[in-house]
C-alpha cells in the first residue's frame, strides 16, 4: 500500500502499531513468570508479576488515547480504520492476558511445596501451549499475516482438549485426598487462566482477519472447552 | 435490544441500495469528450431514486462532467460531445426530440457558489414556477414559495423579509435559498455539485440535515470532496478517476472495504 500524502499520518499509524508490538511483548514476559513463578514455586517472582501488571494497564490506556486521537485528527477510513479500531482490541485483549497472568501469579503463594509436582507439571504446560499461542499472534500481527493468525486460531482447540484432561485429573486428585482440595482448586483456577488467554489471542487472531479482509470470520471457532458440562460426581455412602 | 442477522449475503455485487429503492437515472456506455479529451469513458451506471448518491474522486476525474450530462448542462460547452445512452424513468434524455427545458424542470441543479439572482428573496423562489406556468393565482404561487423555503428550512429565518435582496443572506442561506429555488419547480433529480465546498461548517451541517430530511421525496446526487460528507450523506457511492467509473457500492461498503485499490487508495488519503 502506498503512503498517505500527510506522512504524519503513517508516522501515526506506525507508532499505534509499535505501542501494540511492545505491549505485546510485555504480555508475553508476565506470562512466562508467572507459569515460571507458579511452576516452581518462585513468590518474589510471582510479586514481580503482581506489581509489573500495571505497567500493561498504563500502556492499554496510552494506546486508546493515541488511536482516539488519531481518529479525530483523521477521520480514518477503509484499512486505516480498521487498523486503529483493531489496535484498541487488541490492547485491551493483551490487558486482559495480563490480569490473567497476574492472577495467576498471585496464586502462588496459595500453592505450598508439598503439592505433587506432577499436577503443576500440567499447569506448566498449558501456559507453555499459552504461551506460543501469543507470541505466534504477535508475530501475525507484526506481520499483518491473516493466513498465520488462522493458524493460531485453529489450534487453539489444543489449549481446550489438554484443559479437559487436566481438569479431570484435579478432580480426582481432590476426590482422593479433600487436603487437596484448597491447593487443587488454586491450580484449576491457574488452568482455567491459560484457556482464557487462549481464548484472547483467538480474539486476536480474528481481529487481525477483519484488518485484513474487512469481514469477520465466517466460520465458527472450534471449541473443545467441555469442563462446563462435566458431571462431578461425589461418592454416596451406603 | 432486538438483534438480527444481517439479511444480505456478504458477497453481494449489486448495491443493496438498488433493491430497496425504484432506479431513476440509468447511464449506458456514456462516452463524454471536449474536443480530443475523453473526459468519461464507457460509463454505466443505476442511480437509485429517493436516496442520495455521492459522486467522489479526485478533480478531474469526470464526476462533475457525469453530473452535467444528467441534465444536458455540458450541450451549452462548445466542443462537448456525449455518446451513448443515459435514461431518466426509462426516457432517453439525449433523444433528438426531448423538450431540454422540460428535462431541467425535472432536473435540478445546486451549485458551489450559492448564486441567487439578484432579486427578493421571494422573486428567487417564485421565478421557476412562474416560468413554468406551475401557479394559477398569487396566491398559488406564495403557497409554492412558502413551501419550498421551508422544505429547505429557510422559512423561518427569511419570514419577515421577503423582499429582501436574495444576495444580503449568509453564504449558508444563500445555498438554501438555491436549493429553494431548485424545490420550488418540483423537480424529480436535484444535482448537488460540491454544495457545501464555499460554507462553514455549521453551514454544511445544516445543509447535510437538509439533504437527509428531503431525500426521501428526491433523486438527489451530490459530487463532493468531503469523503465524510459523502459517507454521511449518502446511500450510494461513485468513485471515479481519469474519466473512469472505478467503483460503485453501498457507501457502508465502500468506506469501510472498498474493492479496489485505487478507491482504498483515494479515500485513505494515499493518492500520489
Amino acid at each position: 500500500m502506498p503512503d498517505h500524502t500527510v506522512k504524519a499520518y503513517d508516522e501515526e499509524l506506525g507508532s499505534l502499531k509499535k505501542m501494540v508490538a511492545h505491549m505485546g511483548g510485555l504480555a508475553e514476559e508476565q506470562l512466562a513468570n508467572a507459569i515460571a513463578a507458579i511452576s516452581r514455586p518462585d513468590t518474589r517472582l510471582a510479586d514481580q508479576v503482581i506489581a509489573h501488571d500495571e505497567k500493561l494497564d498504563v500502556m492499554e490506556q496510552q494506546i486508546e488515547e493515541k488511536a482516539i486521537l488519531t481518529i479525530a485528527k483523521r477521520q480514518p477510513m477503509a484499512h486505516d480504520l480498521r487498523q486503529i479500531i483493531v489496535t484498541i482490541r487488541i490492547a485491551a485483549d493483551l490487558e486482559r492476558i495480563g490480569d490473567l497472568a497476574k492472577n495467576t501469579a498471585k496464586r502462588t503463594h496459595a500453592i505450598t511445596e508439598q503439592m505433587p509436582r506432577k499436577l503443576i507439571s500440567g499447569l506448566a504446560r498449558m501456559g507453555g501451549l499459552a504461551q506460543e499461542q501469543l507470541k505466534n499472534i504477535l508475530d501475525a500481527y507484526a506481520h499483518s499475516d491473516a493466513s498465520k493468525a488462522m493458524e493460531v486460531w485453529r489450534s487453539d482447540e489444543e489449549i481446550d482438549a489438554l484443559y479437559n484432561s487436566i481438569f479431570r485429573e484435579l478432580l480426582t486428585y481432590m476426590m482422593e485426598d479433600p487436603r487437596m482440595i484448597g491447593p487443587c482448586t488454586h491450580l484449576l483456577f491457574g488452568t482455567k487462566n491459560m484457556e482464557r488467554i487462549g481464548d484472547h489471542t483467538t480474539n486476536i487472531a480474528e481481529n487481525i482477519y477483519y484488518l485484513v479482509h474487512g469481514r469477520t470470520i465466517a466460520e465458527a471457532r472450534p471449541k473443545k472447552d467441555a469442563t462446563s458440562l462435566t458431571p462431578i460426581a461425589t461418592k454416596s455412602k451406603d | 435490544m432486538d438483534v438480527s442477522l444481517p439479511k444480505r449475503p456478504a458477497s453481494a455485487k449489486r448495491p443493496h441500495i438498488l433493491e430497496e429503492r425504484p432506479i431513476k437515472i440509468t447511464a449506458r456506455d456514456v462516452n463524454v469528450y471536449y474536443g480530443e479529451k475523453h473526459a468519461i469513458k464507457h460509463l454505466s451506471i443505476d442511480i437509485p431514486d429517493r436516496a442520495v448518491s455521492a459522486f467522489i474522486g479526485p478533480s478531474g476525474c469526470g464526476k462533475s462532467t457525469f453530473l452535467r450530462t444528467i441534465n444536458r448542462m455540458n450541450d451549452t460547452i462548445p466542443g462537448c460531445r456525449v455518446e451513448g445512452e443515459v435514461l431518466v424513468d426509462g426516457e432517453n434524455i439525449y433523444d433528438p426530440r426531448l423538450d431540454v427545458v422540460q428535462l431541467r424542470a425535472r432536473v435540478g441543479m445546486v451549485f458551489q457558489k450559492p448564486n441567487p439572482f439578484p432579486k427578493s428573496i421571494f422573486e428567487n423562489v417564485a421565478y421557476g414556477p412562474r416560468i413554468h406556468g406551475m401557479a394559477r393565482s398569487k396566491t398559488d404561487l406564495e403557497e409554492i414559495v412558502v413551501n419550498s423555503l421551508k422544505k429547505a428550512s429557510l422559512f423561518e429565518e427569511v419570514k419577515d423579509r421577503m423582499g429582501h435582496s436574495g444576495t444580503s443572506l449568509s453564504g449558508g442561506q444563500q445555498q438554501r435559498l438555491c436549493i429553494a429555488r431548485a424545490i420550488a419547480v418540483n423537480p424529480e433529480i436535484i444535482l448537488m455539485d460540491e454544495p457545501c465546498s464555499a460554507l462553514d461548517p455549521i453551514a454544511s451541517a445544516r445543509i447535510e440535515e437538509l439533504i437527509d430530511e428531503i431525500q426521501k421525496n428526491y433523486c438527489i446526487i451530490i459530487v463532493t470532496h468531503s469523503m465524510q460528507q459523502a459517507a454521511r450523506v449518502s446511500q450510494l457511492t461513485a468513485f471515479f478517476h481519469l474519466g473512469d467509473l472505478v467503483e460503485v457500492g453501498d457507501t457502508d461498503e465502500m468506506f469501510t472495504r472498498p474493492k479496489d485499490p485505487r478507491t482504498q487508495d483515494y479515500i485513505t488519503g494515499r493518492f500520489g
